[in-house]
């Protein structure tokens, strides 16, 4: 049995099978839980690097499941075309899967001392890795409904883990606002999928795309798709679930839900790249998508000012955040992907990498301070330099990385987009430009108000966090100055291929459609 | 025109789901307003795979003179009502869940008076 | 509400094993007939919810813990998985079972049959095990939200 070839089986077996031994294992005791939930994320991401290089030397790679080639055939039914779900993979699912891979070891790394003392937390570690199966699966997944089961299996367990902590009011308001808007947006992709298999009888992504008409029906099908994936990737106007359920959540439990919605954003950017790109001339959808990444943008920068509780200051930064990525993936589509927009392109998705650092360190710091401190208002903090300064040099990397400072990666991704939007309309940058320097004095008065000035007299006797959770920030901060000093080691490597695979749309379709 | 019927009931359940989550203050009647919504996608999943004068796609004692396949319904289209089903009972054990514990601590189930985050 | 009548109980514990039957032949006779994992497990749970409903929460919970319906759930789940597993030489998911000479392995004929049972490959199996894990998950939600409606009686009192 040769693993390389059935890598995307294992990547989607192996968590699945951990997911159900965790209550099983939980019984011999703790420390053995941990250590289990640890070593199957560990095997997890070695399959995924090996799947990394089978992408990276043969293009695409393309799984069938439940049998050995997509069709049926036998001698007594005439041969039905491609039934079977089909995982495609190409240099952008891997990319995607590699961040998910990432957070999700991070998260429960960090989770170890953050839920030591809450019981139920044989549950948790369940739900940890089956949301990690079901980001897994939407990226990795060339079926629209494979795609549309695991991002029911991805909210789900996300919203049962927003509420974990059931003795704070404010999060179970915020899981089931969560739970309520992803169950109606993946009830309309439902039936945007299902207005696409009545007219083309196809569920495979290639399939549909190579057979897409420009009738009205599917006009009414994209509308639906990008409303129901923008609503889940917390664009605004749709974006009120997002300050509840990132500011409620325990953090490790934010950290693993950016990579979730990250997940839905790679949805929206295969619908209007791969599957509607060949026959739709996506300009005015592009016009729209600038539009709405603008509104997120001054939304979440201006929103970020009044807020007083620290968890929900950074959400909205991350929802502004969410905003940056989308003018980078809109303006691509506006310029076309062979021409200008490649920059642009190359600026959305390796800020994708770099938002999910950012704003998850970010949430790990602010997860530490509660921890410590038991408060999550941020009046009732101040000068905790003295006390916590490890947390305080992390969150001070984190905060320059999200404004775009030099050192850092977010410049390295943020120059890019400016450069794109610049070619697109001069003003649209400087708009740009400016909401970034007023998230950056923002949060350089948040740093201030927490941190330094005087000493809060009921704080006096805290001390810093336990070692995993600190291991665990280090390790992100050292990720974010190193790609910050070296970026073309992440760009090359990684983000231009996933750059090539979304503009050679015919790549993707011919490898389902010519091998059978 | 017959043929229409199930999809203008498909149109009525969306309306009537999405009137009750909008404009409804209980909690209880929100979570109701969702499963009306995916009844009536379920609805229309199921529809599509309809031809006229088929029978069920199933082998065992199938009717003498059923042609194979075009004298059955489509199969997939019921694949996938059922896994949407299964995914709603699942969201509504969650939700239902969510909102006792909600109910313990609020002692209402008034969205109006549950609401504490603002801003 | 005061302990249910002599009546309801005296039903209840007549119609229950015709339920049981009832939703076990839909589980296991999945590949024949229309049913299968999750709708057999449904009705099922169904069944043992009606004995809920007629002795009172309190009775039933003495017999059936949270904890047996854990484990029940897991082993379900497990057998699942490992079925899926099983058939990898060729692809995940692969009917390993099918035209081989264990059990269910007979390919039946094309065209109208009165069905076989001894077919399916490894489809029977993976029934049984979705409806074993149906039955402990809807019966352990159902049993959990009747500790809150009694816990407020309680408080009632």
């Amino acid at each position: 049995m040769n693993i390389a070839t059935h890598s995307p089986a294992l990547i989607i077996a192996i968590p699945l099978l951990g997911a159900f031994l965790t209550p099983l294992i939980g019984k011999l005791g703790r420390r053995v839980r941990d250590a289990f939930v640890l070593i199957i994320l560990i095997l997890t991401s070695i399959i995924g690097i090996i799947l990394a290089q089978q992408v990276y030397s043969e293009g695409v790679v393309e799984y069938v499941f439940g049998g050995s080639s997509p069709s049926i055939n036998s001698s007594t039914t005439s041969s039905i075309p491609i039934v079977r779900i089909i995982f495609e993979i190409d240099g952008m699912s891997i990319f995607m899967a590699m961040i998910s891979l990432l957070l999700a070891f991070f998260a429960a790394l960090y989770s170890i001392s953050f839920v030591k003392d809450e019981n139920g937390s044989d549950r948790y570690y369940t739900l940890l890795l089956l949301l990690l199966v079901g980001m897994l699966g939407m990226e990795l997944t060339g079926d629209m409904f494979n795609f549309f089961v695991f991002i029911e299996i991805a909210s789900i367990s996300a919203s049962a883990l927003i509420a974990f902590s059931v003795d704070r009011g404010e999060s179970l308001e915020a899981a089931i606002k969560y739970l309520a808007i992803s169950s109606i947006g993946a009830l309309f992709l439902l039936f945007a999928i299902g207005l696409l298999y009545g007219q083309y009888d196809a569920l495979n992504m290639a399939m549909i795309a190579n057979s897409l008409s420009n009738t009205y029906i599917d006009k009414i099908a994209l509308i639906l798709l990008i409303g129901s994936l923008a609503m889940k990737s917390g664009i605004a106007p749709m974006h009120m679930w997002m300050p509840d359920a990132y500011g409620e959540a325990p953090s490790s439990v934010t950290f693993a839900i950016i990579a979730a919605t990250q997940a839905s954003l790679y949805g929206l950017i295969r619908v209007c790249f791969t599957i509607y790109g060949k026959a739709f001339d996506m300009q005015a959808i592009a016009g729209v998508l600038v539009a709405l990444a603008f509104a997120s943008i001054f939304i979440g920068a201006t929103m970020t000012l009044i807020q007083s509780s620290l968890t929900r200051a950074i959400a909205y930064a991350a929802v502004a955040e969410m905003g940056y990525i989308l003018l980078g993936i809109g303006t691509a589509l506006f310029l076309g992907v062979e021409a200008h927009g490649a920059v642009a392109l190359k600026g959305g998705i390796f800020h994708i990498f770099n938002d999910a650092l950012d704003m998850g360190l970010l949430f790990l710091a602010a997860g530490s301070i509660i921890y410590a401190t038991k408060e999550r208002n941020m009046n009732n903090l101040g000068g905790l330099a003295r006390r916590m300064r490890f947390t305080t040099i992390f969150f001070l990397i984190g905060l320059l990385a999200a404004s775009g400072m030099p050192p850092m990666n977010g410049f390295a991704s943020k120059i890019l987009i400016y450069e794109s939007t610049y070619t697109l309309n001069p003003i649209l940058a400087i708009i740009a430009i400016l909401s970034s320097i007023l998230m950056l004095a923002i949060f350089v008065r948040i740093f201030y108000s927490v941190f330094l000035g005087p000493e809060n007299p009921n704080l006096k006797d805290i001390k810093e966090v336990p070692k995993p959770m600190l291991i665990s920030m280090a390790c992100i901060s050292l990720i974010i100055i190193l790609l910050g000093i070296f970026p073309s080691l992440v760009v090359d490597s990684i983000v231009n291929p996933a750059v090539h695979a979304l503009s050679n749309v015919d790549a993707y379709i011919g490898s389902i459609l010519g091998g059978v | 025109m017959i043929y229409n019927i199930p999809y203008i009931a498909v149109a009525a359940l969306i309306m009537i789901g999405l009137y009750a989550i909008l404009f409804k203050r209980n909690l209880i009647k929100i979570v109701i307003g969702i499963t009306i919504l995916e009844s009536g996608v379920n609805l229309f999943l199921i529809t599509l795979g309809y031809r006229k004068n088929a029978v069920a796609p199933i082998y065992t004692n199938l009717p003498e003179g059923t042609s194979i396949p075009e004298g059955m319904t489509l199969p997939v289209p019921q694949a996938l009502t059922l896994t949407s089903i299964v995914i709603g009972v699942a969201v509504l054990a969650l939700m239902l869940a969510i909102s006792i514990q909600i109910y313990k601590k609020y002692r209402t189930l008034d969205v109006a008076k549950i609401r504490r985050l603002k801003g | 509400m005061n302990e249910p009548s002599k009546i309801v109980k005296t039903i209840a514990s007549i119609i229950f094993p015709f339920i049981i039957v009832y939703g076990l032949y839909i589980i296991v006779h999945g590949h024949l007939t229309p049913g299968g994992g999750f709708q057999g497990g449904a009705v099922t749970a169904s069944g043992i919810v009606l004995l809920l409903v007629a002795f009172g929460s309190a009775e039933i919970a003495k017999k059936i813990k949270e904890s047996h319906l854990s484990i029940l759930e897991s082993v379900g789940a497990l057998s699942f998985i490992s079925l899926a597993l099983l058939g990898l030489s060729t692809a995940f998911f692969y009917n390993f079972l099918a035209g081989s000479n264990f059990i269910f392995g007979r390919i039946p004929p094309f065209g109208s049959n009165p069905g076989d049972m001894n077919t399916g490959g490894v489809l029977p199996l993976m029934n049984i095990s979705v409806g074993l894990k149906v039955i402990a998950g809807l019966f352990a939600v159902v049993l959990i939200l009747s500790f809150v409606a009694r816990a407020k009686e309680g408080r009632r009192k």
